[in-house]
């Protein structure tokens, strides 16, 4: 994926989005953009111009699987990466999330090297 | 009455139906009628005993006080590790800015040693979303124990439950972090991703 590419980090831990933007940091992408819950995020992407979407689930008012089915059912954002990072790990989550066509599952807690691999792998479908 | 509630109406109220059954049936009961109307007698000491035992129980103190410095405490355990998380990753960051000033295989060992690090700073966010599920089954209990009384007592409720909003996909499947054995791992998730294509 281009290291250019504007990544929007949504989850309403300010500690995991602070981990999430320096390990993207340390993988050379900079244009990195936050957001606290879904709803902000949903604004975000209908205001910017992003090409990444990660973003955790437990979030309230809106929570990430939420985002997600709004955002594939956005005429402009319906093509977007989009990554959930979670640690929802039942496979009712993992199918629903599937379902709702979600690019790549990263349970918490992950490493660096997880993180890298289904960015790239995102890129490779997108 | 042997076992009666001193000052209790409920139980009052047993103990004169009682008599006033066995009044009126007073010459006429067999052994097994006098031994159910002593069944009934002892059931509904039992319920009277229930309610008042209920209705004395100091809810102000689980409600108003116990259950609130829970949560608050619970909290404050949330807010400390997040305020230690923070200072540790200011340290990464101090340690990344120095990487341009070392050698090669120093910098390349720092940003090594500092990854793990961020790894292991996760912690804070799985620990905080247990921490949660714990506040939010002590509100449940508070909850259930303030309509209990309620019920028994007919004292109302101090805040009367919302109704109950409906819930998204999202909201519904979102139970947090699980026991270990009780959800799926990375390789699991990924054999699981990898079966739908």
């Amino acid at each position: 994926m281009d290291r250019n590419t504007n990544v929007l980090i949504v989850d309403d831990y300010r500690t995991m989005l602070r981990i999430i933007r320096n390990l993207l940091k340390q993988l050379d992408f900079n244009n990195v953009d936050e957001a606290t819950d879904g709803q902000e995020a949903l604004a975000k992407l209908r205001a910017g111009n992003f090409g990444l979407v990660i973003s955790d689930w437990n979030m309230a008012p809106m929570t990430g699987l939420d985002l997600l089915k709004e955002v594939r059912a956005d005429a402009r954002l319906k093509n977007m990466p989009f990554i959930m990072i979670t640690a929802e790990s039942k496979t009712e989550n993992v199918v629903a999330a599937k379902a709702a066509g979600v690019s790549n599952y990263i349970v918490k807690p992950f490493n660096a090297e997880t993180l890298k691999d289904k960015i790239e792998k995102v890129s490779v479908h997108a | 009455m042997p076992d009666g509630i001193p000052g209790d109406p409920e139980g009052d109220r047993v103990e004169a139906a009682v008599r006033a059954v066995l009044g009126s049936m007073s010459g006429d009961l067999t052994a097994r009628e006098a031994a159910l109307l002593a069944e009934l007698e002892a059931l509904g000491r039992t319920i009277a005993r229930a309610k008042a035992e209920i209705a004395a129980l100091s809810v102000d103190d689980i409600t108003g006080a116990h259950i609130p410095s829970a949560t608050d405490e619970l909290d404050a355990i949330v807010g400390h590790t997040a305020e230690a998380t923070n200072e540790i990753l200011d340290c990464c960051e101090v340690l990344e800015r120095l990487q341009s000033q070392v050698p090669a295989d120093a910098a390349a060992a720092l940003q090594d040693a500092v990854t793990r690090i961020y790894e292991a700073c996760s912690f804070q966010d799985i620990t905080g979303q247990r921490i949660g599920k714990v506040v939010s089954a002590l509100k449940a209990i508070e909850a259930r124990v303030e309509a209990a009384v309620s019920n028994a007592t007919g004292r109302p409720m101090a805040v009367p439950p919302p109704p109950s909003a409906p819930r998204t996909e999202g909201q519904e499947l979102a139970n947090g972090p699980q026991l270990p054995g009780g959800g799926s791992s990375q390789e699991e998730i990924d054999r699981l991703l990898a079966s739908f294509d």
